[in-house]
């Protein structure tokens, strides 16, 4: 049945906002072995309703039958595939560098000007940038910075996602 | 309004969803509980020996009943004895609802005594799990547990309830409806896909109708049955499709799989059309996945999404409930030309018909073909194992004989309490129990209940002195090195059969004995021409239960036997 490629897939996820309910979703992956590259949650407008985006690295097959898997929990209102559908996400990344030269510094306020970050916070010796991009791109971000800087310090918060606005409501 | 406590609406709510019997073993957190049971006589109370045996005679009393079973346990070790059951409960679609116990919400994550996480413990082996954290929630939860329990594809649900939660006062009401907004059990019959698999099935020259547990669970057999009569299309069955048609109904193959009929499994193999309706192609009975019905087409309907195209490659799919998807098929249904297709199935027949090896003495075959013969309707429950695999093949099912045994999860120990239960919520049928020396020894404990219950179950114990279907493998495929399998094994052969010098000791425990110490009658049969007479002996026993144990051969292996991972055409037939 893996005659199909892997690739990753995007999947959002209206759950009940109870407790146990993240546990569930993320003990269906560990149990079942699914991949689970990475998993954002929060309340949406309705605080009953928690919604999630997941990626998952899979073939054809085992993302059918996660979906399916996911559908059948109680607890899970609604499965939206994002996978063919046009959507907007993006992911929060912070990047604290530390031990920089004045020469550092000059460069940071390059790349964060180049990379459309913020700079946050400042100190004697550091920086600490926030980025809003793909998760690709951040990938890519953090490459670069472990390459530039020697000491820097990374939290990312997993990417969200929503459907684009339809063609024709815009 | 007056309030009522929480232990006082548990009641009200037992009662209103016409529960009859409830399994319980009472412990700290549930006493109060208990207490409340005490003073009312609407719902019956069993007391069974052990957690685990208490869930699982719930779970045969679901089975056979069609009813929501009923479990109540307290906190810590009480539901921790229960996990077994549950995902036994689980992998059959047995409708249960299992109350556990808990710690008051204040010492809920202090390590408390008899403290477990159990929705946690049980969140993968059930259906739903929820811990009632308050008071005002705890009616529209018990509603919401039976509902889900009961519908859809049937399955067990665990509510945990905190002491505290329990001893509050609150609302008396009991919900009378029920609204989840992520739960749609049953999404309606597609009636477009459903007429694209009966062209599908007017179409093929070697259709092949597979039955699964589904059949028989949304009670679909008769429908099912005027299916086959109609377009005069085979049948093969899964183990907990068996009955789901007459055994004795000419167009009934037998099962297929590990242990499946050689016509069966050779039917599977050259269909070109799998009708199949309520099972998951569980890998026992697909063999090597990938040669798995290779000629043929599949349709699959099931109600649970899930279980489509889960292990093998569906053409149609139908998401249905097996009673209604049955019911519009009867609608559909025509003659087909299966003349030359049911030669053929007949052929397969007579180069190897379903029998064990013609040998003199006692075998398991000689047994279940006197129970057939001895009882006119009957409830069959096994455990797990050799015997259960001999029942599965020899044993005859109609609309009065049904089998409950634990196919999905294979659970050693279902068997005995399974009886239990199954008798408590059918007096008047008989019900036989086969199960063998290991398995019976799993939850012997249960000779008390059925003692004090008075249920004259007929007991039997296929004693071969060995774990026997381990044995099985070890004989075919491990070299006969019978390690951990032999019941004698000792300090004076260490397990390793064939010791120097050694003696096999004598078999421990006596059954016979065993079962007149709880006060229930114990025969020994070596002998086939003692079978109908020790049946016969058993049926006169009408206030206890009665044990026979039977003294087979270890060497009575069963066949055919697809060898583990091959395919279900190589099959291993006798040695």
């Amino acid at each position: 049945m893996n005659n199909s490629t892997m690739q990753k897939r995007w999947i959002s996820l209206f759950v009940e906002n109870q407790n146990g309910v993240l546990a569930k979703i993320s003990g269906l992956f560990s149990g079942k072995l699914y991949n689970l590259e990475s998993l954002t949650v929060g309340t949406t407008e309705d605080p009953t309703v928690s919604r999630m985006t997941i990626a998952t690295y899979s073939d054809d097959e085992t993302f059918e039958q996660i979906k399916k898997q996911l559908n059948r929990m109680v607890e899970v209102i609604k499965v939206i595939d994002f996978t063919n559908s046009s959507i907007c996400m993006k992911e929060l990344l912070y990047v604290k560098v530390k031990k920089c030269t004045r020469h550092d510094k000059e460069e940071l306020f390059q790349i964060a000007q180049s990379f459309q970050a913020r700079i946050v916070d400042y100190g004697k010796d550091s920086l600490l940038l926030e980025f809003v991009h793909s998760a690709t791109k951040n990938d890519a971000i953090i490459k670069l910075m472990k390459e530039e800087f020697q000491s820097i310090e990374v939290v990312r918060g997993g990417s969200v996602g929503i459907e684009a606005i339809n063609m024709t409501q815009r | 309004m007056r309030k009522i406590s929480g232990n006082k609406l548990l009641v009200k709510a037992l009662k209103e969803e016409g529960v009859e019997i409830l399994f319980g073993y009472p412990g700290a957190c549930t006493i109060d509980i208990s207490d409340e049971l005490y003073k009312q006589d609407d719902i019956k109370v069993v007391l069974p020996r052990h957690e685990q045996a208490l869930v699982h005679a719930a779970d045969a009393y679901a089975r056979s009943t069609g009813k929501v079973g009923v479990c109540l346990v307290t906190s810590g070790p009480g539901a921790t004895n229960l996990v077994t059951g549950i995902a036994t409960a689980n992998y059959d679609s047995v409708p249960l609802v299992c109350f556990t116990g808990q710690v008051s919400r204040p010492l809920i994550g202090n390590d408390a005594f008899q403290e477990v996480d159990i929705v946690g413990i049980t969140r993968s082996i059930c259906k739903w799990g929820v811990t009632v954290q308050n008071r005002e929630d705890l009616g529209r939860i018990i509603k919401e547990a039976f509902h889900i329990a009961r519908t859809g594809r049937p399955g067990p649900v665990v509510v945990d309830l905190p002491k505290d939660v329990m001893g509050e006062l609150g609302s008396p009401e009991y919900p009378e409806t029920v609204n989840i907004r992520g739960y749609k059990p049953n999404p309606g019959l597609h009636i477009g896909q459903l007429k694209r698999a009966m062209k599908m099935l007017n179409r093929a020259k070697k259709p092949l109708f597979l039955a699964g547990g589904g059949v028989n669970i949304a009670g679909a057999n008769e429908n099912f049955t005027k299916i086959v009569d109609i377009t005069k299309i085979p049948v093969v069955t899964t183990i907990m499709g068996r009955g789901a048609i007459p055994t004795n109904h000419p167009l009934f193959i037998g099962n297929l799989g590990m242990h499946g009929a050689y016509a069966a499994n050779e039917a599977v193999t050259e269909c070109d059309l799998l009708f199949s309706i309520g099972t998951r192609f569980n890998d026992r009975i697909t063999g090597k996945i990938h040669e798995f019905a290779p000629n043929a087409q599949i349709v699959h309907i099931d109600i649970d999404t899930s279980s489509i195209s889960r292990n093998v490659h569906v053409d149609i799919p139908v998401v249905a409930d097996a009673l209604e998807a049955t019911e519009k098929i009867l609608e559909y249904a025509e003659e087909h030309d299966t003349t030359e297709w049911l030669a053929q199935i007949e052929s397969w027949k007579a180069e190897h018909p379903l029998k064990m090896k013609e040998k003199p003495g006692l075998t398991p075959q000689k047994i279940i073909e006197t129970i057939n013969e001895t009882f006119d309707k009957a409830i069959v429950v096994t455990d797990v194992g050799q015997h259960q695999m001999f029942t599965t093949q020899y044993l005859e099912l109609d609309a009065n004989k049904k089998l409950l045994t634990s196919g999905g999860l294979g659970t050693m120990g279902y068997g005995f309490p399974g009886a239990v239960g199954a008798q408590l919520g059918n007096p008047d049928t008989p019900v036989i129990m086969i199960s063998g020396d290991g398995g019976m020894q799993m939850n012997i404990q249960e000779f008390a209940t059925a003692v004090l219950q008075e249920l004259p179950l007929i007991l039997c114990v296929f004693n071969n002195t060995y774990l026997g279907m381990v044995r099985q493998w070890q004989k075919l495929f491990y070299g006969k090195r019978y390690s951990m399998t032999c019941l004698r094994a000792g300090k004076a052969c260490e397990g390793k059969c064939g010791t120097e010098g050694c003696e096999c000791p004598p078999y421990t425990p006596d059954f016979v004995k065993l079962a007149e110490s709880y006060g229930a009658k114990g025969l020994r049969v070596f002998n086939p021409e003692d079978v109908q007479a020790a049946f016969e002996e058993a049926k006169k026993n009408t206030k206890t239960p009665t044990l026979i144990e039977f003294i087979i051969d270890p060497e009575d292996l069963v066949y055919p036997m697809v060898k583990p991972g091959g395919t279900l055409e190589e099959l291993i037939m006798d040695c």
